[in-house]
């Protein structure tokens, strides 16, 4: 496919190992902030074509795994209610609540229906004017304007029986609060490309000066992962702390302005509870007064669910990247991607899921994996 | 979670001006989506596509740009591994 497989070339992947390892001259932390690239890293054995220097820390970039506990228990508490159709990314029916999780609700006869896009719940809510139509909102910036406008097409399509269970989480503040912990070991952060296509970088500008922290803007396929490597590395040796732009070919400065004004229009931003991390101050979306009636919570008054993490779980440590996955005591043993002890273990780009898909510490061939 | 899929444009659908769609091909696979957010793209066109939501368009000079010279570089060095060998 193109513009994909060129970025998983063998030899430009060698090319860009040799040029990192050629100007590496001590120990650097680098952490990539988006699952999805965490997922790319350990697929492809990223961490293997690195000088020793290097560490790679996973960040909490995956907003599956970072939908407090809470939140699906009240998406099941939804689901389970009659007269209600509960609409979802696929990648969430399986997240365990408490008890159950969507998925197994679909079995026990719930009407629960995987959907590829927000505006697929709409028309489900037109055809169906007779039961109540729910969309469990979660994502980052690149996702939140696509469903965002499902809340304005309802609107103007005048539909009463539509509404989103909204979980919305924004990276800049999560940056943040990594990088004024005290504890903090990241010195260079690879952000999360299709968050700033939509919004582009100048958010990250005021963050990089503030820390003193390079922030290199990166894509997804293996070559992009290492040339945003490389450029954080050729930053932190040379005493430079800039927003670099390594994915060019989709991300701008500004991003996307018609994206961004419908997130205007439709949310306000508040403080969010983050699962394994707690609450970060401004760090998600709810909807806006304006759009009150077509909020889940207001409508299915499902009250206030408390939920506590199991005390093995170092999910934590694991989503600042001060400890490792496998470091946990629990990893692999009793919390397994079908047995979740917590957030990073709950989705394929959860980076305690994605070390034990794709072996813990185990050195991958890159050839078997890479484009020859 | 955050995947977004570059695709070809193959044909635009302008009857509703809210809600403009494209057929998009995906390495053989033919989805629709929504280029609402795009102003100019045509059909041949290469986007980024989210949810049923182009992003944004592909720099695709740029991009092509990058590839080649990473493949000059790879060349040099197999020419290098092979006078050490
Ligand atoms: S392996 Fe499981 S228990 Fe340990 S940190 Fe990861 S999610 Fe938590």
């Amino acid at each position: 496919m193109k513009f994909v497989d060129e970025y998983r070339d063998i030899k430009s992947v060698k090319v860009l190992s040799k040029q990192i390892e050629e100007i590496v001259t001590r120990p650097w932390s680098i952490m990539e902030i988006c699952g999805g690239q965490t997922h790319t890293i350990l697929k492809y054995g990223i961490e293997e074509l690195l000088p020793k220097q290097i560490t790679l820390l996973h960040g909490p970039g995956c907003p599956v795994c970072v939908t407090p506990l809470e939140q699906i228990d009240k998406a099941i508490a939804i689901a389970s209610r009659s007269g209600v159709i509960f609409t979802s990314f696929g990648d969430m029916l399986r997240v365990p609540g408490s008890k159950d999780d969507l998925l197994s609700m679909k079995a026990n006869g719930s009407d629960v229906r995987m959907v590829y896009s927000p505006l697929d719940a709409v028309k489900i809510a037109e055809e169906n004017k007779d039961k109540k139509v729910v969309f469990f909102a979660v994502g980052f910036e690149t996702t939140a304007p696509v469903n965002a406008i499902s809340v304005v097409e309802a609107k103007r399509r005048g539909l009463k029986n539509f509404s989103i269970l909204c979980s919305h989480v924004l990276v800049p503040p999560a940056i943040e609060a990594l990088l004024s912990s005290e504890d903090c070991m990241i010195q260079g952060f690879l952000a999360a490309g299709h968050v700033c296509t939509v919004m582009g970088y100048e958010q990250y500008i005021p963050l990089a000066e503030k820390y003193r922290t390079p922030i290199v803007v990166t894509g997804f396929e293996p070559v992009d992962i290492l040339q945003g490597i490389l450029m954080s590395v050729k930053q932190l040796e040379e005493g430079r702390f800039e927003v670099e732009n390594q994915y060019n070919r989709v991300v701008t400065k500004s991003g996307n302005q018609s994206a961004k004004k419908v997130l205007d229009t439709v949310f306000d931003t508040i403080d969010r509870k983050w699962r394994g991390i707690g609450t970060i101050p401004k760090s998600g979306y709810a909807l806006k007064k304006s759009f009150q009636d077509f909020d889940s919570e207001k409508i299915f008054d499902v009250g206030t669910i408390e939920q506590n993490e199991s005390p093995l779980c170092i999910a934590g440590e694991v989503l600042k990247g001060t400890k490792k996955p496998n470091e946990c005591s629990a990893f692999g043993v009793l919390c397994k991607p079908e047995i979740p002890l917590g957030a990073p273990m709950v989705s394929t780009e959860g980076a305690c899921a994605a070390y034990f898909h794709y072996g813990k510490n185990k050195s991958l061939n890159a050839n078997s994996e890479i484009r020859v | 979670m955050c995947l977004a899929v570059p695709g070809k444009i193959i044909s635009i659908d302008n009857s509703n001006s809210e809600l403009r769609m494209a057929k998009i091909n995906f390495g053989g696979i033919i989805k629709e989506a929504c280029i609402q957010w795009l102003d100019d793209v045509t059909i041949g066109d290469y986007v980024i596509v989210h949810a049923g939501f182009a992003l944004n368009k592909i720099a695709t000079e740029e991009a092509e740009e990058t590839i080649r010279i990473l493949n000059e570089m790879g060349d040099l060095l197999d020419k290098e591994d092979s006078k050490e060998n």
